[in-house]
């Protein structure tokens, strides 16, 4: 198989697939499995207008906040986007357009579109702003929203171990968002600590199949921890 | 409060706690008592906080704050996490409110003008999760009650809550009113009546 999928920078990864106006899946659940190394490539790739989903958007500083400092976001579809004044001005002087979704309605809406799925009914946002203009359906004596499925054209995702092939092995809680982007993207892109030869990964261990992962780049950026919480040693 | 929402635990429950007050029950849960904590952004059976030096980036909680890991942990994706939750797996949901309502609806996510933050699992957990516990200051930092005949701000939900613990003491949502269940120490019923915003009916 070789290679085909491998390739040796963020920035050459992204080069040839990205153009304005794209919706892009972009996973991580804060700065926990975000791909940051896709994220500054797609800075200097210097494409504009884009719709990214994502749950949060970055921290000042750091991921996507750095791509609404650009200007290069047109739309955030977000859960959370607290503690992140990059977001807050921009939002605030009209420079941004924001969806809120709930948690888990964003995340079976990326789910279905990769398993193409174009929509779903919920419970979740009935009686609230997120039901406001969707179609309603009672089941069984419960009143549920319909919520659409995201396809993307580009999904960026983090995974800790991708093998030639694209299968990807993620790690604790850094898998978040990133197995249904993969699914989602039409093109997906996975950022990983470590590429390993075909066969070295247990097939049973797998947590997305190389069928979802069109490229695979080795990160360049160290992860980071947005909140350091201790217990203290007993003494 | 987070003392005695520890009370509403039951042996064997999952439990997803919020962020803030809530997170604290924790703290509180008897010896006796065996639950596993959810955490939505894809963890069942949360540890504490880590020692020093030993935080890993990619074990975090929904708070995003560092956590550690336990001999029963299992981690999963936020598909599987919030199908735990919609599919009523978990037991008790345990969150904050900045209102509810006397036929328990909810607020806690939006403050149109001001805050623009987002509701995260919060919408998924109250309209998903069997019981639904909240737990807040009975008044606001201007001494409005936050306890109310209708909710004001956005809604999280409606009629989700279950049952609501304050520094004054226990609340059950009955439609109409509120079931005062219990009063906390050194607190009347008068500054029950006094500091609340919908009408109450003392069990």
């Amino acid at each position: 198989m070789g290679n085909r999928k491998v390739f040796d920078e963020p920035i050459s990864v992204l080069t040839d697939i990205v153009r304005d106006d794209m919706l892009i899946c972009c996973g991580g659940f804060g700065l926990c499995g975000m791909p940051e190394s896709l994220i500054d490539a797609l800075r200097q790739s210097g494409v504009k207008g884009l719709t990214v989903v994502s749950n949060n958007a970055g921290v000042d500083g750091i991921g996507l906040a750095r791509l609404i400092e650009s200007g290069q976001i047109r739309k955030m579809i977000s859960s959370y986007v607290g503690n992140n004044k990059t977001f807050e001005s921009a939002y605030l002087n009209g420079k941004i357009e924001l969806e809120f979704s709930p948690q888990g309605t964003m995340s079976e809406r990326i789910r279905a579109g990769g398993a193409g799925i174009p929509g779903f009914y919920t419970r979740t946002g009935v009686g609230t702003l997120v039901a406001e203009g969707k179609p309603h359906m009672s089941f069984d004596g419960q009143t549920y929203i319909l919520e659409r499925s995201i396809r993307a054209d580009l999904s960026l995702i983090r995974a800790e171990i991708a093998d030639e092939e694209g299968n990807l092995i993620y790690r604790k809680t850094a898998r978040n968002f990133n197995p249904m982007m993969a699914m989602s993207g039409t093109v997906t892109i996975a950022e990983v600590m470590e590429i390993v030869p075909v066969g070295v990964l247990d097939p049973d261990h797998i947590h997305t199949p190389g069928i979802f992962v069109q490229r695979v780049v080795k990160s360049t950026v160290g992860k980071r921890i947005e909140l350091t919480t201790n217990r203290d040693r007993k003494p | 409060m987070a003392k005695r929402a520890a009370a509403e635990l039951q042996n064997g429950f999952y439990v997803n706690l919020g962020i803030g007050i809530p997170t604290l029950v924790a703290n509180y849960i008897p010896s006796s008592v065996n639950v596993i904590l959810q955490s939505e952004n894809g963890m069942l059976a949360m540890g504490p906080f880590p020692y020093p030096g030993e935080e890993d980036p990619d074990l975090i909680n929904a708070g995003k704050q560092t956590v550690s890991e336990l001999p029963l942990t299992s981690y999963f994706s936020s598909a599987d996490s919030f199908a735990m939750i919609r599919g009523g797996h978990i037991d008790l949901a345990i969150l904050g409110a900045m209102e509810v309502s006397a036929n328990g609806d909810l607020a806690n996510w939006m403050i149109p003008g001001k805050s623009v933050k987002g509701m995260g699992g919060a919408m998924d957990l109250v309209a998903g999760v069997k019981r639904v516990v909240v737990v807040m200051d009975h008044t606001s930092k201007s001494g409005s009650s936050k306890l109310l005949a209708k909710c004001t701000l956005p809604l999280t939900g409606e009629g989700v809550v279950d049952l609501v613990i304050t520094n004054l003491g226990v609340f059950e949502p009955q439609g109409s009113h509120l079931a005062v269940k219990e009063i906390a120490n050194g607190v009347s019923e008068n500054e029950i009546r006094v500091k609340t915003d919908c009408a109450t009916v003392f069990d």
